[in-house]
């Protein structure tokens, strides 16, 4: 309709509509191409590559008057090999996955009672839950090497009186009895803690939206406060939870800065990995090699994610 | 619905719980940021010397100068480049590439930081040999922190987009304004505060990182989170404990100011559409 008013007004009005338009298209489009499809590209391509001394060996040679492309697969070989990189990756979507289950335990019920709660506490609330996201992540990360601390931490000293250590000690989550820091008890609560907000906004956005119509219906029929909760609140909250958790799971595979922080020698992941082939071992390709892969573990969520994202934009 | 008074208490409970963990680290920065001992998560009266050793510190004055530079240049970049994408996605619907441009645009949100620091960086590299520029160093710090906030202003904005009451802008038309003016006097008002709201949060979150910054820095470039890493990997420092009060109480007083604003202006705005509305519809 708005194209028809366009060429009432005249031809010229139309074509610089439509030049407005490419531009518009044209500036993020080209620059997203340039600046983030181009060097996976790259990526890739050094990926089949191999160190040449100091350089990277190129693909394609003219040997004996013929184009000879070679591909190096050594770099995948490696990785499917060695076992530091298979167990890196496990364990990277193993912490992953704990995270994003806890974060959801705590973050459904969360964004359902702020859903539920009052009109006026609400923006609240809100503010409350997106005011720590503005403030230095990475401060409120080291915040819990001393929080966590047995002897001086304020939660390190509250774990140990209630006993924690003795359920956390045979689940394999700390060293030793009275230490927190450096394991995988203190990684997996740094990754909750930092993506806790990613996982409740979803949520909140979508609970809030929801028609308590149907929840009375629902009684209406018969059903328990639980039934309808099971049966009606939690399939309509579907785009949030899968939204939620597709935020939280995925940069947690990649993770970096939190397991270098809080994590523990046996708490490798494959973030670290990637980084110590790169800035330790300078071996490009292998660096680049991991990163495919990683790419591909994560390539399904990610899809999912889109989907659920331009589902919400639709509706 | 009838909600029960156990329900009721389970709800308030898990909110309190929840705040408590949220808000447990930063409280422990700001007090322990006061604290006379040199183990900062352990009380030893009140003192300031760790201010005192904050002002003097050069590493970390001119590690924040870079990084207030970065991300003002970041969040400018960002909101520019992120109105467009969400304009793009709001009101284009359809248009050859659309499904990769949507993908690209979102998947900075979430993609792991090194594979994309990693990535931009040989990029970059490569870019380098065939030109001779660009050294390593402010500029593709830039470049880097601008592709994730790039992302996040466009959700930003398009979300408000999506919330805008196309009539506005149909009237405009049908008044007679051009494309031109009606996005430069409807629409853009109406978003400026969507804008707004991106600037601050691309501004934070390159003022934040760490792994895009430890990529495509170069010599000399030590950006603020850069060198608060370093120390952080060491073990606790309470000048980091001062910074991070500092940086705590400059970003709550800015975000509540800001939405302070917008809420004003926001009420204002719907105030001078509702009378408009009545206006018309006396007419």
């Amino acid at each position: 309709m708005k194209h028809h008013e366009a060429e009432r007004s005249g031809g010229a009005g139309w074509r610089l509509l439509l030049q407005g338009r490419r531009l518009v298209i044209g500036a993020p489009y080209l620059w997203l191409l340039l600046f983030f499809l181009l060097p996976f590209l790259i990526v890739l391509r050094i990926s089949l590559a191999d160190m040449d001394g100091a350089t990277i060996s190129s693909l394609v040679s003219y040997v004996d008057q013929q184009l000879v492309m070679k591909l190096q697969l050594r770099n995948y070989a490696t990785i499917f090999q060695d076992d530091i990189y298979l167990s890196a990756y496990g364990r990277s979507l193993m912490y992953a996955g704990i995270t994003t289950a806890i974060c959801l335990l705590i973050g459904y019920p969360f964004g359902y009672f702020m859903a539920r709660a009052s009109a006026r506490l609400q923006p609240l609330l809100l503010m409350a839950v997106m005011l720590p996201f503005w403030t230095s992540f990475l401060l409120r990360v080291y915040a819990w090497k001393g929080l966590l601390d047995a002897q001086t931490g304020w939660v390190g000293r509250l774990l140990l009186h209630i006993h924690a250590d003795r359920l956390l000690l045979p689940l394999g989550l700390i060293p030793a009895p009275g230490e927190f820091m450096y394991s995988p008890f203190s990684l997996v609560l740094g990754m909750v803690y930092t993506y806790l907000p990613f996982m409740l906004l979803p949520l909140y956005a979508t609970l809030s939206k929801l028609d308590l119509r149907l929840l009375e219906a629902a009684q209406d029929l018969g059903a328990t406060p639980w039934q309808a909760f099971w049966r009606v609140t939690v399939p309509l909250s579907r785009s949030g939870i899968i939204a939620g958790s597709m935020l939280v799971f995925i940069p947690c595979v990649g993770e970096y800065v939190i397991p270098e922080l809080l994590g523990g020698p046996e708490t490798l992941m494959i973030g670290r990995v990637l980084w110590d082939e790169f800035f330790a071992n300078n071996d490009w390709p292998l660096a680049s090699g991991v990163a495919v892969v990683m790419v591909l573990l994560i390539i399904v969520p990610l899809a999912i994610f889109n989907n659920t994202q331009s589902k919400v934009a639709r509706s | 619905m009838i909600v029960t008074p156990a329900g009721r208490w389970t709800g308030r409970i898990w909110l309190t719980l929840g705040l408590v963990f949220l808000y447990l680290p930063i409280a422990a920065l700001v007090v322990f940021s006061f604290t006379d001992s040199p183990v900062p998560n352990v009380w030893a009266g009140f003192s300031l010397r760790w201010y005192a050793k904050l002002v003097g510190d050069e590493e970390i004055r001119s590690g924040l100068f870079l990084s207030l530079k970065i991300a003002a240049a970041t969040a400018t970049a960002a909101v520019v480049l992120g109105t467009l994408a969400a304009f793009t996605l709001e009101r284009f619907p359809r248009f050859k590439g659309r499904a990769l441009f949507s993908g690209m645009v979102s998947a900075p949100l979430v993609m792991p930081e090194v594979i994309v620091g990693l990535s931009l960086l040989l990029m970059l590299v490569s870019v380098q040999r065939l030109f001779g520029f660009p050294e390593r160093g402010m500029v593709t710090i830039w470049l880097g922190h601008l592709l994730v906030g790039l992302a996040y202003a466009t959700v930003v904005v398009s979300a408000r987009l999506r919330d805008l009451n196309p009539q506005f802008e149909e009237a405009a038309q049908d008044l007679g304004a051009r494309p031109l003016q009606v996005f430069l006097l409807v629409t853009l008002p109406m978003m400026a505060q969507s804008m707004m709201a991106a600037w601050l949060l691309t501004f934070t979150l390159s003022l934040d990182d760490v792994v895009m910054s430890a990529f495509l820095s170069g010599p000399g470039s030590t950006t603020l989170p850069l060198v608060i890493f370093s120390r952080a990997r060491l073990g606790l420092d309470p000048t980091v404990n001062a910074l991070a009060t500092v940086v705590i109480f400059v970003v709550a007083l800015f975000v509540v100011g800001a939405s302070y604003l917008i809420a004003a202006r926001e009420r204002r705005l719907h105030r001078q559409q509702r009378s408009a509305a009545e206006t018309s519809t006396r007419a």
